[in-house]
């Protein structure tokens, strides 16, 4: 059985419907994220496993309890707020004790649960400062410990890092990788950032118009996308729509525009005529000066119209002789080049049929 | 160079924008005061007002006489007693009224925020004399009020009491006029307050009451501080009120001012009264800042 059942949730506000009919199942010991574009109904769906909203229809159960007439304060879930939530006229020891004192903890073991929750974080010694002292890397900490300190079934986290710098939304994912691992708590993370949601997850459930459009691991997600929208929401991506030329042993030819012939191997019962997309991502394109390309399923003659230099890689922008646009990166890791082409250069970019992946529209 | 002459422009800018109101400050308000204190140590006139400053001798004829009298006459010390719990009774129910109300607003929608403050001020625009003399025929013998309330006693056996004329009649009054005072500043405050705070203090276990005494109230001392003090120090020194709806057993130390400068005409003694109400208002105020100091640690960092 899993520890949290979500069968039919339907919440709707006025002709607005936040989530549709959303079913999923999260196992214990799981980080689950769920992974959307704004107003994709992740955050209403988190708010009503919290307890702060209520479905319109469906069940969510807990153990295979019902939470309908549980309120959120006696509901075993923590949530951890984007806004950190703390309370400005606590110390970080008073707000992670509020909990405890909330659960009825005797006052003699308080002391020692929150010294412990705040190890965990890595905040030992700042139990007597104000949240206004502290840095937006810090109060999260708090937030964190002082949501663990009850050791709750289920940790809810709303966009946790989204106020953070880059730098330090890094170093906070990968302590929370180790939290979640070390205490055992069932994470379910919602987010929008699509990078956060394959570096932390162990399955991710897609939302669009809060429907659930794909439930995978990181790696199925991003090599195998269901549908248009989560091939162009998860990462970089080509996507190439177009009538089926022919569907022959195991290969799909689609009929592009501004590329003609495109080959992806996949298996499909569409018949020819029927409109399909094929996902690429860039990462999977070969691009080179034409001069000793291997013979390739897919090859098209362009120039370079843009780059985008990040150091580490490069994104080139190729206007294909049709018309079409193909993005393909390129690692800089080769000696002694830093970049390979100049907006204007002639390139030939290729792939295999087996990079792309066959999406029915 | 350059920049000296913009620090200068500035500081003459500043000068400028705070030197009419301190002016008047000083001109109407300290001057007044320091004469006051003068006052309080000279003699009273034959014929009220205040004897000469120097005596057929020649000598200055400054005394304590006055404050003697207040501290060695326990009438005096009963008066302004009963006035400080006046004015306490009259602030803890001004809070007990307002804090509802003021939350009431500070969680209703934007559109009809306005209306409701726009409805709690909407008495300054009748004349406070004017709505003290309703509070008159409200409380009169005739009015509905009154024979409702002695009706019921009457079921009771118990004798007709009279509404008006009463220390009842001005703590109503009292709070009706100051109630005002302590929504707005509580309204201020509460509407800063991070809702999330209430959802992370419910999601980590607590019920609407632990979230109210734990999170909402100590986040509003500020504002009940405030309120407090607007309410308190001028319900410490009212004399209208009691002067129209109060019983003979109603006198305030604000009654007793006005009569020792208008009826009694004993200046010395009045500003003895005047400075004893002032210095006792302002060292309760204190006292109350003093005690709520760690109360309101990080609570002004409200809306941050």
């Amino acid at each position: 059985m899993p520890l949290l059942d979500i069968r039919n949730v339907t919440r709707r506000f006025g002709d607005f419907t936040a989530v549709d009919g959303v079913s999923l199942a999260i196992e214990a010991g799981e980080f689950f994220t769920l992974l959307g574009p704004s107003g994709c109904g992740k955050t209403t769906l988190l708010r009503m496993i919290a307890g702060f909203d209520l479905p319109d229809a469906g069940q969510i159960l807990l153990d295979g309890v019902d939470l309908a007439a549980t309120p959120p304060e006696r509901r075993p879930v923590r949530t951890v707020f984007q806004s950190y939530a703390l309370f400005p006229h606590m110390t970080v020891h008073g707000n992670v004790a509020f909990p405890l004192q909330m659960a009825g903890t005797p006052a003699r073991d308080i002391p020692g649960k929150v010294a412990a929750a705040l190890e965990d974080v890595r905040l030992t010694g700042f139990d007597r400062r104000y949240p206004h002292e502290l840095s937006g890397g810090q109060k999260q900490r708090v937030a964190i410990a002082r949501a663990l300190v009850t050791h709750p079934t289920m940790l809810l986290l709303d966009e946790p890092l989204a106020a953070l710098d880059a730098k330090l939304r890094e170093e906070l994912q990968i302590e929370l990788i180790h939290l979640q691992r070390e205490a055992g708590i069932t994470f379910v993370y919602v987010t929008h950032d699509q990078t956060e949601a394959l570096a932390l997850s162990h399955r991710i459930a897609v939302m669009n118009k809060g429907k659930v459009e794909q439930l995978d691991e990181p790696s199925v997600i991003y090599r195998f996308p269901r549908s248009r929208f989560v091939a162009d929401f998860i990462g970089q991506c080509n996507l190439f729509s177009g009538p089926i030329r022919a569907n022959a042993a195991g290969a799909v030819t689609l009929d592009v525009e501004g590329l003609g012939a495109v080959k992806v191997a996949a298996q499909t019962a569409l018949a020819a005529g029927a409109p399909a997309s094929i996902a690429l991502r860039p990462e999977q394109i070969r691009i080179g000066a034409g001069d000793a390309a291997a013979p390739a399923d897919n090859r098209y003659e362009g120039t370079v119209a843009d780059l985008l230099y990040m150091g580490d890689v490069t994104v080139y922008r190729v206007n294909t002789a049709g018309g079409a646009r193909v993005e393909a990166l390129l690692a800089n890791s080769q000696t002694g080049r830093a970049k390979f082409f100049e907006p204007g250069d002639r390139v030939v970019v290729d792939w295999p049929a087996a990079a792309g992946h066959f999406i029915e529209d | 160079m350059a920049a000296d002459a913009r620090r200068h422009e500035a500081a003459r800018a500043r000068w400028l924008v705070s030197g009419p109101p301190l002016l008047y400050l000083l001109v109407f308000f300290a001057a007044p005061t320091l004469i006051m204190v003068l006052a309080s140590f000279r003699s009273p006139g034959e014929f009220g007002g205040l004897a000469p400053l120097r005596d057929d001798t020649g000598a200055l004829d400054l005394n304590v006489d006055a404050y003697v009298r207040f501290f060695t006459e326990t009438v005096y010390a009963q008066v302004f007693v009963k006035s400080l719990v006046f004015a306490l009774v009259t602030t803890l129910v001004c809070l007990a009224l307002a804090y509802p109300l003021a939350a009431l607003i500070a969680r209703s929608p934007k559109k009809s925020r306005d209306i409701l403050l726009l409805l709690v001020i909407l008495p300054f625009w009748s004349n406070f004399l004017i709505r003290i003399y309703a509070w008159m025929i409200l409380l009169g013998p005739n009015a509905a009020l009154a024979r409702a309330v002695n009706g019921v006693l009457g079921w009771f056996g118990a004798g007709p009491v009279p509404l008006l004329f009463s220390s009842f009649a001005v703590l109503v009054c009292l709070v009706y006029v100051h109630l005002p005072f302590m929504v707005l500043p509580l309204y201020a405050n509460l509407e800063k307050h991070d809702p999330a705070l209430l959802d992370a203090a419910q999601d980590l276990g607590a019920s609407a009451w632990q979230r109210f005494w734990r999170i909402t109230f100590p986040l509003s001392l500020p504002g009940v501080y405030a309120g407090a003090a607007l309410v308190f120090i001028p319900a410490l020194g009212i004399f209208a009120i009691p002067d129209l709806l109060g019983g003979p057993d109603d006198t305030l130390i604000g009654n007793l001012i006005k009569q020792q400068f208008l009826e009694t005409r004993d200046w010395p003694f009045g500003s003895v009264l005047s400075i004893v109400l002032t210095v006792s208002a302002l060292a309760l105020v204190g006292l109350a800042a003093w005690l709520g100091r760690g109360a309101t640690r990080g609570a002004e960092r409200v809306g941050a």
